[in-house]
C-alpha cells in the first residue's frame, strides 16, 4: 500500500481554556511510521495537542488532517486513533482479555469480527505484550508496567491509524520505565505504527523518538531528530530544556564569541554584535590552566558515574557550574580551577 | 466511626500508650451512643411490635383484612414504583452532567438538588397545592381539561419525587467525580458510541452506589408522610398511603391496627438497613458513601 509520507498534519491549531491560552497557532507534520516525541515542561500544551489530535478536545482554530482528509470535524469514534492514557484507564470490572477486545466488541454487528477471530486477535496481542496467560486476570491484579502494556494492546487491537500515548511511563518506577521504553521501541519497529507520545522527560524523548517536537507555552519551538535538537537547538528555550547548561556573559565581535576577552571556538550568528548570552553544556567545559581559561572558580565537589567525571565548580558570583571532563585527577573541594569553553550556542 | 474507638498505635517514645488514658473516655462515649440508640431507635421499634401484637396474632392479622389497608399498600407500592425509577433517571442524568462536564450554573444546580433536604416536607406539599390546586397557578386549566393532579395519584407521585430526588444524585455525584472520565474517554477512542460506553463502562462502575441510593430512595418514598399528607386529601381507600393510613387508624384510637400496619414500615426499614449495611461492608470501595465514614 502506498502511504502518503505525512500521516497527520496539524495546521494552525489554537486552543484556549477559560481565559488561559494553551496552544498558539501550532503546526506540525507527523510522518507515516515515525515515532514522534512531544517534549515540553508541564503546562506547555502537549497533552492538549494530543487530545485535539484524538478528538477528545476541539480546537478553537486550525485543522487536523489525517493523510489528505480533514478530520477536524470528525467525532473521536470516527478517527480510529489508539489512545493510551497516563493512568491507563483500563476498565476495572473487565478481564484483561475483555479490555483488549473492547474496541472490537464495540463495533456495529456488520463490522464486528467473529467471536473466534476476536479471541485469536486478543491472543496475538497478549503474546505481543508478553502477557499470554494473563487474559483472565483483572487490572487490579496487575503491576503498573503490566497495566500499561494492556492499555497499549487495547489501543492496538482496533488497528488505529495513529497511536497516541500520554506520558506513557509517567507513573512507573525507574527500572520498569527503562525496560518499557526499550520494549515500546521494539514494538514500534516491528509494527511500523505511526506513534506520537507525550513526555516531560528529556532522556525519554531523546532515547525513544525518531523525531522530537519541543513545545513551550503552547508554541512549537523546534522539531528535529534527537541529534538535531541537541546539536543545533533552535532557541534558548530548547537549549535550556534539553539538559544542564551554564549561561555565560559573552561578547560577539567579528563573527566570533569572546568571553572575558578570550576567543572561544563558538561562532557568533551573522550580524550579531555586542553583548550576548552563551549557553554551554557541561561536556563543553574543560578544566584548564588559568592563563587559557574563560571562567574560574573553586571546586565544590567531584564524583564519577558510569565512566564520566562530574565536577561542580562555584564561580565568584556563587553560581554552580557543572563540568564533565575526564582527566583522571581527583579534584579536592576548595581547589581553585580555571575552565575553558570548547563549544556552546548563542541565539540571535 | 470505628477508627475513633479502635486503639491507636502509640509512638515508641511514649511510655504509656495513647489509648490507655482514653479508656474511660471511650467507655463513656460508647455508653452514651448505645443509650441514645436504645432510647430513640430500639425502644420505639420494640414498642411498635409489642403494640401491634398486644391483642394477639388474630387482631394483628385483622388489620390486614381491611380493604382500606390493602388499597394503602397498593398505592404506596405504585407511588414508589413510579417515583424511584424517575429519580434514578434524573439522578443519573444530573450526576453525569455535574461530574463529567463544566457548565455555567453548575454550583447552582448542586444547591438545588439539595433543596428538598432543607425544605420542610409540608412546604414541599404546599408548593404543589399552590401550583395545581383549584385556586392554584394551573388550577383552572387543569379543571377545564378534566385533569386531576391534587388529591389523586399524580399529586402524590409529584410530592414523593420532590422529596426523594436528592438521594440518587447525592450518592452518585462524588462517586462519578472521583472516577473521572478517562475510562469513558478510553471507550470512545476505541470506537464505542456514547450510549455503549455508558452501558459497558459507566454503569458497571457505579452499580453498587446506584443500588445503595435506590434502596434509600425507596425507603423514603414509601415512608414519606408530610408532603404526601398535604397533597393526598386523605380519601380512604383511594389516596391514602401506608403512613397516612397509620395516622388515620391512630386518630381513630384503633391502636392495634395502627401499629400492625406500622410494622410494615418498620420491617421495610429493617430490610433496608440490612441491605445497606451489606453493601457498605461488601463494596465499601465502590460507594462514595462508604469512604466518607
Amino acid at each position: 500500500m502506498d502511504r502518503p509520507s505525512t500521516a497527520i498534519r496539524v495546521e494552525g491549531i489554537s486552543k484556549t481554556f477559560d481565559t488561559a491560552a494553551v496552544l498558539h497557532d501550532l503546526s506540525i507534520d507527523v510522518r507515516a511510521g515515525e515515532l514522534l516525541g512531544l517534549l515540553g515542561p508541564s503546562g506547555s500544551g502537549k497533552t492538549t495537542l494530543l487530545r485535539i489530535i484524538a478528538g477528545l478536545d476541539a480546537p478553537d482554530r486550525g485543522r487536523i488532517l489525517f493523510g489528505d482528509d480533514d478530520a477536524t470535524g470528525l467525532a473521536v469514534q470516527e478517527r480510529a486513533v489508539g489512545f493510551v492514557f497516563q493512568h491507563y484507564a483500563l476498565f476495572k470490572h473487565m478481564s484483561v482479555a475483555d479490555n483488549i477486545a473492547y474496541g472490537l466488541n464495540a463495533r456495529r454487528r456488520a463490522d464486528r469480527p467473529a467471536k473466534a477471530e476476536i479471541k485469536r486477535r486478543v491472543g496475538d496481542l497478549l503474546d505481543l505484550i508478553r502477557l499470554s496467560g494473563f487474559g483472565d486476570r483483572y487490572p487490579s491484579q496487575l503491576s503498573g508496567g503490566q497495566r500499561q502494556r494492556v492499555a497499549l494492546a487495547r489501543a492496538l487491537a482496533v488497528e488505529p491509524r495513529v497511536l497516541l500515548l500520554d506520558e506513557p511511563f509517567g507513573a512507573l518506577d525507574a527500572q520498569v520505565r527503562k525496560d518499557l521504553r526499550r520494549w515500546l521501541r521494539e514494538i514500534h519497529d516491528r509494527t511500523g505504527q505511526t506513534t506520537i507520545f507525550v513526555t516531560h522527560d528529556q532522556d525519554e524523548a531523546l532515547e525513544l523518538s525518531d523525531r522530537v517536537a519541543v513545545l513551550d507555552r503552547g508554541r512549537l519551538e523546534q522539531v528535529g531528530t534527537p541529534d538535531e535538537v541537541q546539536e543545533h537547538p533552535a532557541s534558548a528555550t530548547v537549549m535550556k530544556f534539553l539538559g544542564d547548561h551554564v549561561e555565560v556573559e559573552a561578547l560577539a565581535e567579528g563573527g566570533r564569541v569572546l568571553v572575558r576577552g578570550r576567543e572561544t571556538p563558538v561562532a557568533a550568528p551573522a550580524g550579531t554584535i555586542g553583548p550576548v548570552k552563551l549557553y554551554v553544556r557541561p561536556w563543553q567545559l574543560q578544566l584548564a590552566e588559568p592563563e587559557a581559561a574563560h571562567l574560574s572558580g573553586t571546586v565544590r565537589s567531584s564524583y564519577r558515574t558510569q565512566g564520566r567525571q562530574r565536577i561542580e565548580v562555584v564561580d565568584i558570583e556563587g553560581r554552580v557550574l557543572a563540568v564533565e571532563d575526564f582527566d583522571g585527577i581527583r579534584h579536592p573541594a576548595g581547589h581553585p580551577v580555571g575552565l575553558r569553553i570548547n563549544g556552546g550556542h548563542v541565539f540571535g | 466511626m470505628s477508627e475513633i474507638f479502635s486503639p491507636t498505635v502509640a509512638p515508641p517514645v511514649r511510655a504509656e500508650p495513647v489509648a490507655s488514658e482514653g479508656a474511660a473516655t471511650r467507655t463513656v462515649l460508647i455508653g452514651i451512643a448505645i443509650a441514645f440508640l436504645a432510647l430513640f431507635l430500639v425502644l420505639p421499634l420494640i414498642a411498635v411490635f409489642t403494640q401491634a401484637f398486644s391483642k394477639g396474632v388474630e387482631a394483628f392479622l385483622a388489620a390486614f383484612r381491611e380493604p382500606d389497608a390493602w388499597s394503602a399498600i397498593r398505592l404506596t407500592l405504585t407511588v414508589a414504583a413510579i417515583a424511584v425509577p424517575f429519580n434514578v433517571v434524573f439522578g443519573l442524568a444530573a450526576s453525569w452532567a455535574i461530574a463529567k462536564f463544566e457548565f455555567p450554573g453548575k454550583s447552582l444546580l448542586i444547591t438545588l438538588i439539595d433543596l428538598p433536604f432543607s425544605v420542610s416536607p409540608v412546604v414541599s406539599g404546599l408548593i404543589y397545592v399552590l401550583l395545581f390546586g383549584s385556586q392554584g397557578l394551573f388550577g383552572t386549566w387543569l379543571v377545564d381539561h378534566g385533569i386531576q393532579v391534587l388529591f389523586a395519584l399524580p399529586g402524590i407521585v409529584l410530592a414523593t419525587v420532590f422529596v426523594t430526588f436528592p438521594f440518587v444524585a447525592r450518592e452518585l455525584i462524588p462517586l462519578m467525580q472521583e472516577q473521572g472520565s478517562s475510562e469513558e474517554e478510553a471507550a470512545l477512542t476505541l470506537g464505542a458510541s456514547g450510549l455503549h460506553a455508558f452501558r459497558t463502562v459507566t454503569l458497571p462502575n457505579i452499580r453498587w452506589g446506584l443500588l445503595y441510593s435506590v434502596l434509600l430512595c425507596n425507603a423514603r418514598a414509601m415512608g414519606e408522610f408530610g408532603a404526601v399528607s398535604v397533597v393526598s386529601g386523605h380519601i380512604r381507600g383511594l389516596t391514602n398511603t401506608i403512613p397516612l393510613h397509620v395516622e388515620i387508624l391512630y386518630n381513630e384510637y384503633n391502636f392495634v391496627a395502627a401499629f400492625a400496619v406500622a410494622t410494615l414500615l418498620a420491617v421495610l426499614a429493617l430490610i433496608t438497613l440490612v441491605l445497606k449495611s451489606f453493601l457498605e461492608w461488601r463494596f465499601a470501595g465502590e460507594l462514595a458513601h462508604g469512604r466518607s465514614h
